[in-house]
């Protein structure tokens, strides 16, 4: 009951602290998006760079989440600034790994019959590429948001804000309501995010394409 | 009509997969190129449209050189068909057909209209087929749809990349079937590719046979089955292939060259002269005189000469006059037909211009079959 009743008077804390939130990892998870998946596009043709670009994102990948955030602050100071670059470099590597999948499990005589029928590069990647490959591109993106909200709350370690607040300032305080509020609210913010980029995702899919079920 | 002129693809500076190739082809022709992998054909059809650039030699259409013209906008002109067929799987069948048009900016109107008449002519049903996606569709009605895309942006050329060689054996004889049957309704110049003797000699009007980036033989059909002009040609269109296609003999083939032509009215004595020095049992019984000499009015066998001793008869009142002429092109299969029909033993082949070049007879077309078929066992 107790928690409840926590989440009853503190709720415009809890709405304030969840919009916090939803942007830090909203912005993070749309400059990923915006480096990502060029960067999946440009390096379909060369497997090295492939190679190379997915091994670079695979190293931000293992450096714990508090180390990056800490490295953010000599160049970004505190605040939402080094929490966004750290979501950022988290969410580049699903992003990128998706695309290039998404586009290299295109079936080659696709291609061809498109470059056969005249149709220029940007036309084949408008047109053909990016719709068939978009349901992987979005899974990658779905991944991404869920990860993201998850490190979005450590976050408010540097001074970030959002229900990572919550959790932190609850240890703090031995208020345990306040802990399981924040998390449970993050948890719901993650769960509800990839709901709707699901319905996104089944939208922006054509329905002559089986969808393929991705990691 | 593309030509293409000392054509020369080369990979890696070494490997010469096309070696200074001619080739001509005609405006509505449909030329097979023909042999086995690697031989250099789909490398030369794409050359065509540029989906490969020669590494040297040049390619005219309409006596225009393709490199004078943006690769893309050649091939929007120039319709495609490959053995995957490659439909856009998140269009319609519909917008599959329609998109080099609407790249093409042109009345999104008219070229549904156009998509509609399209479907037709592949036997699609537009409401039946237009609004489905191509999973949805058989490989047999996938490449259909493949060929109303070729035509959507209504090219003059079309290329053919091994069409129909997915495809089960019943499913491409029908696309075969349906590919002649829109040809002769359209006249596109059609470049198919493929490594089916088969299917080159049924769908050909001319068959370039290539191996090792050149062309070998480039005729029609029946040429490359009669002369071929070398080994690796006999062998590969098999030497057999004629008992095949009977279709491919024609009466000047199976005929007896031998003609011994008499007057009129020469003598029955005469003729057994004429029979015996040229070892023959038959006669052509011609006009000798004007005004059209050497016409056909005739036919004497050994029959009619038996049992004639006035010898005063002459050729005119013993010959068999009606005779069936036979065209000099006219197929086995009809000739038989012909022969069988009218009970005739003696069939005389004619040119264009109604003179005798030969004689039909059971001996004849027997000798054509012997000819073919190499003795293999001694009795």
């Amino acid at each position: 009951m107790t928690l409840i009743q926590y989440i009853v008077d503190n709720y415009q804390l809890i709405v304030q602290k969840a919009g916090q939130h939803i942007v830090l990892a909203g912005i993070g998870v749309l400059i990923a998006c915006a480096i990502g998946i060029p960067t999946g596009f440009l390096i379909t043709n060369s497997r090295r760079a492939s190679n190379i670009v997915i091994n670079i994102a695979n190293i931000f990948q293992t450096i714990p989440a508090l180390a990056i955030f800490a490295f953010g602050i000599p160049l970004l100071g505190i605040g939402t600034k080094p929490a966004i670059f750290a979501l950022v470099l988290y969410a580049l590597l699903p992003i990128i790994k998706n695309t290039l999948i998404g586009i290299n499990n295109v079936d080659p005589a696709i291609i061809e019959a498109a470059r056969g029928m005249g149709m220029s590069k940007s036309q084949i990647m408008f047109k053909v590429e990016v719709p068939l490959a978009i349901s992987v591109i979005m899974g990658g993106v779905r991944i991404a948001t869920v990860t993201g909200i998850g490190i979005a709350t450590i976050g408010a370690f540097i001074g970030a804000g959002g229900l990572g607040q919550l959790i932190f300032q609850g240890v703090g305080m031995v208020n345990y309501n306040m802990v399981v509020a924040g998390a449970i609210f993050s948890s719901l913010l993650a769960l509800l995010a990839d709901f709707i980029l699901g319905i996104l995702e089944s939208k922006l899919t054509s329905k002559g394409i089986i969808k393929r079920e991705t990691i | 009509m593309i030509r293409l002129q000392k054509v020369t693809k080369t990979y890696d500076q070494k490997i010469n997969v096309v070696k200074d190739l001619d080739l001509q082809i005609e405006k509505g022709e449909l030329v097979v190129l023909v042999g086995e992998s690697g031989c250099g054909k789909t490398t030369t059809m794409k050359m065509i449209n540029r989906l490969i650039e020669p590494t040297s030699g040049d390619i005219f259409i309409d006596g225009q050189n393709t490199k004078t013209v943006d690769g893309n906008e050649l091939r929007r002109n120039i319709g495609y068909v490959i053995q995957n067929v490659g439909l856009f799987p998140h269009l319609t069948i519909e917008h599959n057909i329609a998109t080099v048009p609407l790249l093409c900016k042109k009345n999104r109107d008219e070229v549904m209209e156009r998509v509609k008449d399209l479907l037709d002519l592949v036997d699609l049903p537009h409401e039946q087929y237009a609004h489905r996606f191509p999973r949805e569709l058989s490989g047999g009605q996938q490449q259909r749809v493949g060929v109303a895309r070729a035509l959507a942006n209504d090219p003059d050329i079309i290329l053919m990349d091994e069409p129909f060689s997915a495809l089960d054996p019943i499913t491409r004889e029908q696309l075969q079937n349906e590919l002649l049957k829109l040809q002769d309704e359209l006249q596109k110049t059609i470049v198919f590719v493929t490594h089916d003797i088969d299917e080159a000699l049924k769908i050909g009007d001319r068959i370039a046979v290539m191996a090792g980036g050149k062309i070998l033989q480039y005729d029609k059909p029946e040429d490359i089955l009669k002369n071929p002009h070398n080994d690796f040609v006999e062998s590969f269109v098999g030497s057999d292939r004629l008992w095949k296609t009977p279709d491919m003999l024609r009466a000047e083939d199976i005929m007896s060259k031998k003609v011994v032509e008499i007057g009129a009215r020469r003598s029955v004595a005469h003729a057994i002269e004429l029979m015996k020095e040229h070892n023959t049992d038959v006669l052509v019984v011609v006009d000798k005189v004007s005004p059209r000499p050497n016409k056909l009015l005739g036919i004497v066998g050994t029959n009619r000469l038996k049992g004639v001793t006035d010898h005063s008869v002459k050729m005119e009142d013993i010959m068999k006059a009606d005779v069936v002429e036979i065209p000099h092109h006219m197929n086995l299969t009809e000739v038989l037909g012909i022969r069988k029909e009218k009970k005739i033993r003696y069939s005389p082949v004619v040119d264009e211009d109604g003179k005798v070049i030969g004689i039909i007879t059971n001996t004849s077309i027997i000798n054509v079959f012997t000819d073919i078929v190499p003795e293999t066992e001694e009795y």
